[in-house]
């Protein structure tokens, strides 16, 4: 098991490589010259040029492409903030914590409720229950979090005066944020738990626990759900990482000092090293939470520990079986 | 083949059309169709222009959604929001679609290093969370309407390869398609004649949620003012704009907010009625 | 008591509902077994016969499934009054089911040995200790070393899951055991061996058994009387002498015929004409009369009756006895 997590996280260092070359060439196609944006509007031809040599941006793109990559795995330095000349990684620090936070917490969220929700709109399929919550869910996947945070302003800041509209620190700050993030990952949980129990339920094993005289409840908890809780797993790791990537709006309303906030005002400003870094970093989240999840799967599925275990050519069909699955959850979830 | 296919449109068209919820999105985003196509007839006023002295004006029978805070005439860019939410929901999935299928298409049918080169790529893609591989793409190249149907496409581009590469890898192999190359047909016409109407059924599911995916992308950039900008009325900014006026001009929030609602529900219950429709073992 | 019924069935009609249509599987069914009996109930698959055992367990899929009519009385209860809390103490206990297809009736997250330990729980207070100790003794009884007993069922072979299968379905000490074709899945080789061990073993524990299955040939090796089933009913049920003696219904001597015999020299093999009845649409009357050789006008008409044409030998002919 330790080999496999080695192994899997030897695995990651080739992905994030070509995630950050391809960052970098991004950025770095963009037209605007650096230099000039770095020191405003106003700076002579001879500033410019003095800030490009600074910048290192004279030479060629590979070496540049290559000295900033040195920089961020030596020294975690993703270079300074052309506006405010603050490092990015100590800008990093700072606001990352709280962005991990608000999106745990809507994962978390959305998990608790949308599972169970899942659960038993599958056992009670085509139930009333089944139909009204599956509709509530399709909404939730419809209404995007800034329409439920403006709403949810109005109606508990303004009008009732019970929760404040802005910050994040104490809990009722926190509250109308993480609800408001948290309502798509919940609709998506309930989805997928559905349609993941609904294919486990009618297979022959479930049969098996009903013929032993077992309680419908435990059928459902100790064998159904621990059958179909692969494709929510990954669910919810693909929910994690789109949180990240997607909590800026809820941010920027609820002026959150987040991670997405700062990525925002780095892209208004053009500031690229602030974008880079950003990004790459998101990047890295989303491939840590991608092990973790594979690494999870392990402990629930022992076909897949045993994939694990054995030589590298199982090792890579268990890669191809998880890619399908990620395929198909896709499909079914969104 | 080609009576197979018509018989299989058929099944799917009468499965679809006893699913109530699916049927009715289909005709709603019709009307949305149509809306956003005569939005110019429609539209009582035009979507930018200004009138300083008629600002914040409560719903009327003048302004049915009233004025926003320039005087504007809400109902008039709602009406023509429409047309940019649509156009770049399926012009920038239509784009994703191109580009993933033709990757997909040559990495299945070439396979061996062509095909490994390719899929790395798209799992690069897809390790970075869509919305902020559009913004890393507007921070880039800005935020022109073009910009902006590419950034939301493009996080999509490896599903739509992967589907049309698994398609080709599942057929490419069958008789029919050595026959077909025996005689000599070559690759494109294999390619649009026999692959193509066999993935059509996944492709045209995954699409439909990604346009609904794409609107929602485009309307949470322009909400905080990274997507289109004023005076476009898009849904989003609108709902930004509101921000501001919320106390005491919440009325304004409606009209967009329930736009981008039925919009994007519609396309998501259409997506699930064509997927239960397509494949009849999925559902139950 | 040794020659006591311990379940009989009577009238039983199950529908099953598929988009609007009513499938009718079983229909007015009677059977009864006797206690220590092994019973082979035979069919053509659809026939009915996997519906009726779920029916007994009352494991039918609750959404699409329905028991029309009918009584199941186990030990003078009619089953289908239970509560649900009674009838899971009789499931397992009582009457206990191996099924079809082991490679899918095994949970594939859980140990085999947990599996077992699970059903010997539900049934008996012991604590984890004797749980295990009983377990693992099942495990051997079918023939596999207890050191197995942290396995998965992905671990183990078809046959080898069959016998995990077995491990579980006896482990309670059943006094019904519903066999569900336990070895059509398997290879010809392991089918041999698994038929031996349930059949030593239903020796040993003394257990009832009904065996469904469509070879006549296993029915012969370990039963004792034969039901032959036909679109949801019983055509004929004898002892096994009788049946393989003496059969009289159209439909048993169209599966007798279907043997191929290695004795004979014949170019073709012998089959029943037609296919099953769609049990959506059944023929009136007789429902095997549209693929019957000696059909006449009056098979069409009506239903026909049960004919005891000797003692324990029931025929669902209007031409028994007759010809």
């Amino acid at each position: 098991m330790v080999r496999y997590i080695i192994r899997r996280i030897l695995f990651l260092i080739p992905t994030l490589l070509l995630v950050s070359f391809f960052v970098f060439a991004i950025i770095n196609a963009a037209p605007g010259d650096p230099a000039q944006l770095a020191l405003g509007e106003g700076a002579t031809a001879e500033a410019v040029e003095a800030k490009r040599i600074e910048l290192g941006l004279d030479k060629p793109f590979l070496v540049q492409y290559l000295t900033w990559l040195k920089d961020i795995v030596f020294h975690f330095d993703f270079g300074n903030s052309y506006r405010s000349n603050i490092s990015v990684s100590y800008q990093i620090t700072q606001y990352f914590p709280n962005t991990l936070k608000l999106a745990g917490l809507s994962v978390l969220l959305g998990v608790l409720i949308g599972v169970p929700i899942g659960i038993i709109a599958a056992v009670k399929q085509y139930s009333v229950f089944d139909n009204i919550v599956m509709s509530f869910a399709m909404l939730g996947m419809s209404v995007p979090a800034f329409v439920l945070a403006l709403s949810m302003i109005l109606l508990f800041s303004i009008h009732l005066q019970w929760l404040p509209s802005s910050g994040f620190s104490t809990f009722s700050q926190m509250i109308m944020p993480v609800v408001a993030l948290g309502m798509q990952p919940c609709a998506i949980c309930a989805r997928m738990t559905r349609s993941s129990m609904l294919e486990v339920i009618r297979l022959d094993y479930i049969r098996t626990v009903r013929a032993k005289g077992q309680k419908e409840f435990k059928v459902i908890v100790n064998h159904a759900l621990k059958n179909a809780v692969l494709p929510i797993l990954t669910t919810i790791g693909l929910q994690f990482g789109a949180l990240i990537g997607g909590a800026f709006v809820t941010e920027t309303i609820f002026l959150i000092p987040g991670f997405g906030r700062l990525l925002v005002t780095a892209v208004t400003n053009r500031d690229y090293p602030l974008v880079m870094g950003g990004v790459l970093c998101v990047a890295m989240v989303v491939a840590l939470t991608n092990l973790v999840i594979d690494i999870a799967y392990a402990f629930v599925d022992p076909r897949v520990k045993a994939a694990f275990k054995s030589s590298s050519s199982s090792f890579l069909a268990h890669m191809k079986m998880k890619k399908s699955l990620k395929n198909m959850e896709q499909s079914n979830a969104r | 083949m080609q009576g197979r296919g018509n018989s299989k449109f058929q099944e799917t068209w009468t499965r679809l059309k006893k699913n109530k919820v699916a049927f009715a999105s289909l005709f709603i985003l019709l009307i949305l169709f149509l809306i956003a196509v005569f939005a110019d007839l429609i539209a009582p006023y035009s979507y930018s222009e200004q009138n300083l002295t008629n600002i914040l004006q409560k719903p009327s029978s003048e302004h049915w959604f009233g004025t926003d805070q320039y005087g504007r005439d809400i109902f008039s860019r709602v009406i023509y929001g429409s047309r940019i939410s649509l156009s770049v929901g399926f012009v920038a999935v239509g784009v994703a679609l191109l580009a993933g299928g033709i990757l997909g298409a040559i990495a299945g049918f070439y396979g061996g290093r062509v095909d490994n080169v390719i899929m790395r790529c798209m799992d690069i893609l897809l390790s970075i969370p869509s919305v902020l591989l559009a913004l890393a793409i507007v921070a880039a190249f800005g935020t022109s309407i073009i910009n902006l149907m590419i950034a939301t496409g493009i996080s999509t581009v490896p599903s739509y390869a992967r589907l049309i590469r698994a398609e080709i890898l599942s057929i490419k192999d069958q008789e029919y398609i050595e026959a077909a190359r025996a005689v000599g047909t070559n690759d494109f016409i294999i390619i649009t004649k026999h692959i193509i109407p066999n993935c059509l059924a996944p492709i045209l599911v995954q699409a439909t949620f990604g346009v609904a995916t794409a609107i929602l992308t485009v309307a949470g950039l322009s909400f905080v003012g990274l997507g289109l900008q004023p005076p476009i009325p898009e849904w989003g900014s609108m709902l930004s704009d509101v921000r501001a006026y919320i106390r005491g001009y919440a009325y304004m929030m409606v009209p967009p907010a329930v736009a981008i609602a039925i919009t994007v529900f519609c396309l998501n219950s259409l997506g699930d009625g064509l997927r239960d429709a397509l494949d009849p073992k999925l559902r139950n | 008591m040794e020659n006591s019924t311990i379940l009989e069935i009577k009238d039983l009609s199950v529908s099953y509902t598929s988009s609007n249509k009513e499938i009718k599987a079983v229909r007015g069914l009677d059977l009864a077994i006797r206690q220590g009996e092994t019973l082979g109930l035979v069919g053509e698959t659809g026939a009915g016969k996997t519906t009726t055992a779920l029916s007994v367990l009352r494991i039918l899929p609750e959404v699409s499934s329905s028991i029309k009519s009918g009584e199941i009385m186990f030990e003078g209860r009619d089953i289908l009054t239970l509560s649900r809390k009674e009838m899971r103490e009789i499931r397992g206990r009582d009457i206990a089911m191996i099924f079809q297809d082991p490679m899918t009736s095994l949970d594939p997250v859980m140990t085999v040995g947990r599996q077992i330990e699970e059903m010997i729980s539900l049934h008996t207070d012991c604590d984890k200790k004797e749980l295990r100790s009983r377990a693992e003794a099942m495990l051997e009884v079918v023939g596999i070393r207890k050191d197995r007993f942290d396995d998965y069922p992905h671990q183990f072979s078809g046959g080898m899951k069959q016998r995990v299968g077995i491990a579980i379905a006896l482990s309670c000490n059943p006094k019904l055991l519903i066999a569900d074709e336990p070895t059509t899945a398997l290879d010809v080789t392991i089918q041999a061996q698994v038929l031996n061990l349930m059949n030593q073993l239903k020796e040993k524990y003394r257990t009832a058994m009904i065996l469904i299955t469509h070879d006549l040939g296993v029915v012969a090796e370990i039963c004792s009387s034969v039901a032959i089933m036909y679109a949801g009913q019983i055509v004929e049920y004898g002892s096994i002498e009788q049946i393989y003696g003496n059969h009289m219904h159209p439909y048993t001597e169209g599966l007798f015929d279907s043997i191929p015999d290695i004795e004979e020299e014949k170019s073709e093999l012998k089959v029943i004409d037609g296919l099953p009845p769609d049990p959506s649409a059944l023929p009136a009357g007789c429902s095997f009369s549209p693929r019957c050789p000696y059909a006449t006008d009056r098979c069409g008409e009506s239903c026909p009756d049960d004919v005891q044409v000797e003692p324990g030998h029931i025929v669902k002919c209007i031409l028994a006895g007759k010809k």
